[in-house]
């Protein structure tokens, strides 16, 4: 465990993409081979589920802390990490503990069926044992993630240097549903292995922005154009009469949509779909905001399927009649794809093909990115030709070119200290429009919020602002004066039940700051309301 | 003649009967002064009264000034009420105000800090009735490691970029927290440089102190000869020209801030070092169980939350506004 928190010490404490990948190859190239295991579950977010909720694991530490909870409460708010301010509020002592980061992690597997009384035995002698920074990443591997800025690609890098082995070939041996508990590092690492490849998905190969106009890519002819769909990225997968459907989370999302189980029989095995979830309703695509329904629920309800059915948009086609085909150019692919929905004409499953449109000049795929909101996309995928389906997120072959945002300008109103490395700064930010309330006077009215945008210099004196003219404090939420107008930018739009203002926004976030604009000149609902298509 | 002894007003803390301020921060007639930094050493007060060792600090940075200097325990009088200068602990020349009138006595603690640094008189604790403190770091996530320990941090890690051949830059606040520091370098490790800034306020304090020698860093100094050796910088060099010529070079940054995961990255510096010139919160709530204070008024800092936590504690507790930064978490305006 010292090794583990002395790594993630480093990696938290550094900007450097270097720095963090050296330490990592060096901690795998000491760790042992259990270690490393469960380092790679950890850092790829398989965490153990959680064995104490978070409600116990605050009265617990308080109890060490000695101090009242709302006192606790606090400082976790002004903190902005659980884990962290269990470790800085619980005091260190002379003890110590030289277990390894397998021991702790099993016996935190364990600890899911003991007592409550076993539990808070097991975190109390535990927190005391450790020094702060271990007793912070103890607490982090029960309460979630670790937000080090460390992507799947730089701890790939590293095990893929303190191993030797490719980085594409480990990423892929990486992807899937392993469990650490019972995999050995020469299994997930290691071994060739067919059998178990079944579920199996590989890794997405992601687009950058386009940079610039699209006439810096050359000749329009090397290029293949379709709208970008606004759904979850998927992976489907139909091997051995079963279907395996995986979102870019790498997350096994298969039970979430039981109508996709009808591409069995209809597509043959060995073949593996790169394509779009997307909200299909009444024979239209929706919008993103009405898959919400279909997320963030386990057990998908009769009514659920048919308020919300869905669809897949396919785009790709990665692996035909078993083989993986990933190196053929991608109007290789294409055509395969296009070759396989022909043999699904008149069948009702729900898979549609991405169409791609024809043009001669960027005039035309300028002109057919403005039909981009009519499309229900959010604007244009451009692939070259020729290119193979890459790992990751690598310039050249593959750009978006998303329409420009919808913006409104709103008025701030409540406050809220940001997380992580914007705990001590207000930042998180609500805002809202005008609107005429039953006596005719117009009032402000919250329509969303948004935590992205601003320079660290603009959040320091918004950040001064909301101190000096807060009204009033509801726990970490302040309200403020309203008086600073921003101009806000979000992707998409739809009616909406569940908020206040009847609408619902898609990525809202800060585009800047009005210093120009007073309170009176903002937008009101009703401007929004205007922009739903 | 309900009146407290002392009041916040829109100029400062006020002391009616003597019709003086301590640390006013709007021009005033007659201001007794805590300590130098400048949140608490304003300018354009007529008459300055302070420790004769902030004199010189004070002179440096507002100019020539009407002052007058005490000695520590020296009580002077002003229209019947008694001031008394006693050690704060938390820079050179940093004080307690001591205000006693028939009988009731009130501390001003201006910013204080419990823990020893060897530079600075040590805290010393002053019985009183009522008690103006400051809680910069008045949360219980705030508790210092002994700064041998955090000295020994920090030499490790200056030792660690002297054998990768780079140059370590120190942020610390050019009155205190840059001595601090400087005093307790291990000069064996390399030779220090400072900051402009750093190297004026540390001839300053040198008449006071013993510190090891430094080396300015002019235009003429060679990124060459910084390799290896430390650089003590004021914060708001952070990202400026002048540092982005030392590369390659490492940054570190010793703040009480540094406690927290998330002002250390919001800095971006390579390395936190948890190392405060304020009081923790073991060490508020000690020192104000020690003066025996029944009523306790808390300044800058979390004082919302602290003043509630005394309150629960059975002390008679609330909070005043005034315009000491305590809570500027800020790479331009570190702790004061």
């Amino acid at each position: 465990m010292k090794n583990f928190a002395e790594l993630i010490k480093t990696l938290d404490s550094s900007n450097k993409t270097s720095v963090k990948v050296d330490a990592l190859t060096n901690y795998f190239l000491k760790a042992s081979d259990e270690d490393k295991v469960w380092t790679i579950a950890i850092l790829s977010h398989r965490r153990p589920p959680r064995p104490v909720n978070t409600t116990l694991l605050r009265l617990w530490a308080n109890e060490l802390a000695n101090i009242p909870l709302w006192l606790f409460e606090e400082s976790y708010h002004i903190v902005g990490d659980l884990a962290e301010t269990i470790a800085l509020v619980i005091p260190t002592t002379k003890e110590h503990s030289d277990k390894s980061l397998t021991e702790f992690l099993q016996e935190i597997i364990a600890l899911k069926k003991k007592t409550d009384s076993e539990k808070k035995e097991y975190l109390q002698t535990n927190w005391l044992n450790l020094n702060y920074y271990e007793r912070f990443v103890f607490t982090k591997l029960i309460t979630g993630s670790f937000r080090i800025g460390l992507s799947q690609k730089l701890m790939t890098r590293a095990l893929s240097k303190a191993e030797n082995i490719d980085e594409d070939t480990l990423a892929y041996k990486l992807m899937g549903d392993w469990n650490p508990n019972t995999i050995t590092f020469q299994e997930l690492i290691l071994d060739e292995r067919n059998s178990d490849y079944l579920s199996k998905p590989y890794p997405f190969y992601l687009a950058y922005p386009i940079e610039g106009e699209p006439e810096s890519l050359g000749n329009p002819e090397d290029w293949s154009a379709e709208h970008k769909w606004d759904g979850i990225r998927s992976q489907t997968i139909i091997r051995d009469n079963e279907i395996y459907v995986w979102s870019r989370g790498e997350e096994l999302v298969t039970d979430k949509y039981p109508e996709f189980q009808s591409f069995i029989g209809n597509i043959p095995d060995g073949t593996v779909i790169d394509g779009e979830i997307l909200p299909f309703i009444d024979n239209q695509i929706g919008a993103f905001n009405d898959l919400q329904t279909r997320i963030g629920r386990k057990n998908v309800s009769a009514s659920v399927l048919k308020n919300t059915p869905v669809i897949i948009k396919a785009y790709d086609l990665l692996e035909w009649q078993g083989n993986d085909i990933r190196n053929l150019p991608y109007e290789k692919r294409r055509t395969l794809l296009e070759e396989l929905f022909t043999t699904l004409i008149g069948k009702e499953i729900p898979l549609q093909l991405s169409e791609r449109f024809t043009f001669s000049t960027w005039e035309d795929v300028i002109n057919e990115r403005m039909k981009s909101r009519e499309m229900k996309s959010e604007g244009l995928m451009l692939k070259r030709k020729d290119s193979p389906y890459l790992v990751g997120r690598k310039k050249g072959d593959w750009w978006k070119w998303k329409i420009e945002p919808l913006t409104i300008d709103a008025v701030l109103t409540y406050a809220m200290r940001g997380h992580g490395r914007r705990s001590n700064l207000f930042t998180d930010y609500t805002f809202a429009l005008w609107q005429e309330n039953e006596n005719n006077e117009r009032e402000l009215v919250t329509f969303a919020k948004a935590y992205s945008g601003l320079t660290d210099a603009e959040f320091r004196m918004v950040d001064d602002f909301i101190k000096k003219n807060t009204l009033e404090r509801f726990g970490p939420v302040r309200s403020v004066t309203p008086k600073l107008v921003f101009e806000i930018g979000f992707e998409g739009i739809a009616l909406s039940k569940r908020h206040k203002s009847g609408v619902a926004t898609r990525f809202p976030r800060i585009l800047r700051w009005r210093h120009d604009k007073k309170i009176e000149d903002a937008n009101s609902i009703e401007d929004l309301k205007n922009m739903i298509s | 003649m309900n009146q407290p002894l002392l009041q916040f007003n829109d100029k400062g803390i006020y002391c009616q009967q003597a019709d003086v301020y301590l640390d006013p921060w709007r021009p005033v007639k007659n201001a007794i002064i805590t300590h130098g930094h400048s949140d608490h050493a304003r300018w354009g007060h007529q008459n300055y009264i302070t420790h004769y060792s902030n004199i010189p600090i004070i002179k440096h940075r507002l100019g020539e000034i009407n002052v007058s200097g005490k000695n520590w325990n020296e009580t002077f009088t002003i229209n019947g009420v008694k001031f008394s200068f006693h050690p704060a602990g938390h820079i050179i020349g940093s004080a307690q105000i001591r205000v006693e009138y028939k009988g009731e006595i009130w501390v001003f603690t201006g910013d204080y800090k419990t823990e020893d640094d060897g530079i600075s008189v040590p805290y010393e604790v002053v019985k009183c009735h009522s008690f103006i403190t400051e809680c910069t770091f008045g949360l219980p996530a705030f508790k210092w490691e002994p700064q041998a320990d955090v000295m020994t941090e920090i030499n490790n890690w200056w030792a660690e970029n002297h054998a990768e051949g780079k140059t370590s830059v120190l942020f610390g606040y050019s009155l205190g927290k840059a001595q601090r520091l400087l005093k307790y370098l291990d000069p064996s490790i390399g030779q220090i440089y400072t900051h402009g800034a750093i190297e004026n306020m540390t001839n300053i304090v040198r008449s006071m102190i013993d510190l090891p020698p430094t080396i300015r860093v002019t235009s003429e100094t060679k990124k060459e000869d910084l390799l290896g050796n430390i650089v003590i910088a004021p914060p708001s060099a952070h990202g400026s020209t002048w540092i982005r010529k030392m590369t390659p070079f490492v940054t570190g940054t010793a703040s009480g801030w540094m406690a927290f995961r998330g002002a250390r990255r919001r800095r971006a510096v390579d390395r936190g070092f948890v190392l405060s010139d304020h009081c923790d919160w073991t060490g508020l709530l000690e020192s104000i169980k020690a003066t025996g204070a029944e009523k306790v008024i808390c300044t800058h800092g979390y004082s919302d939350i602290f003043s509630r936590y005394l309150r629960e504690l059975g002390y008679d507790a609330r909070t005043a506004n005034t315009q000491y930064e305590g809570e500027t978490n800020d790479v331009n305006n570190d702790e004061l």
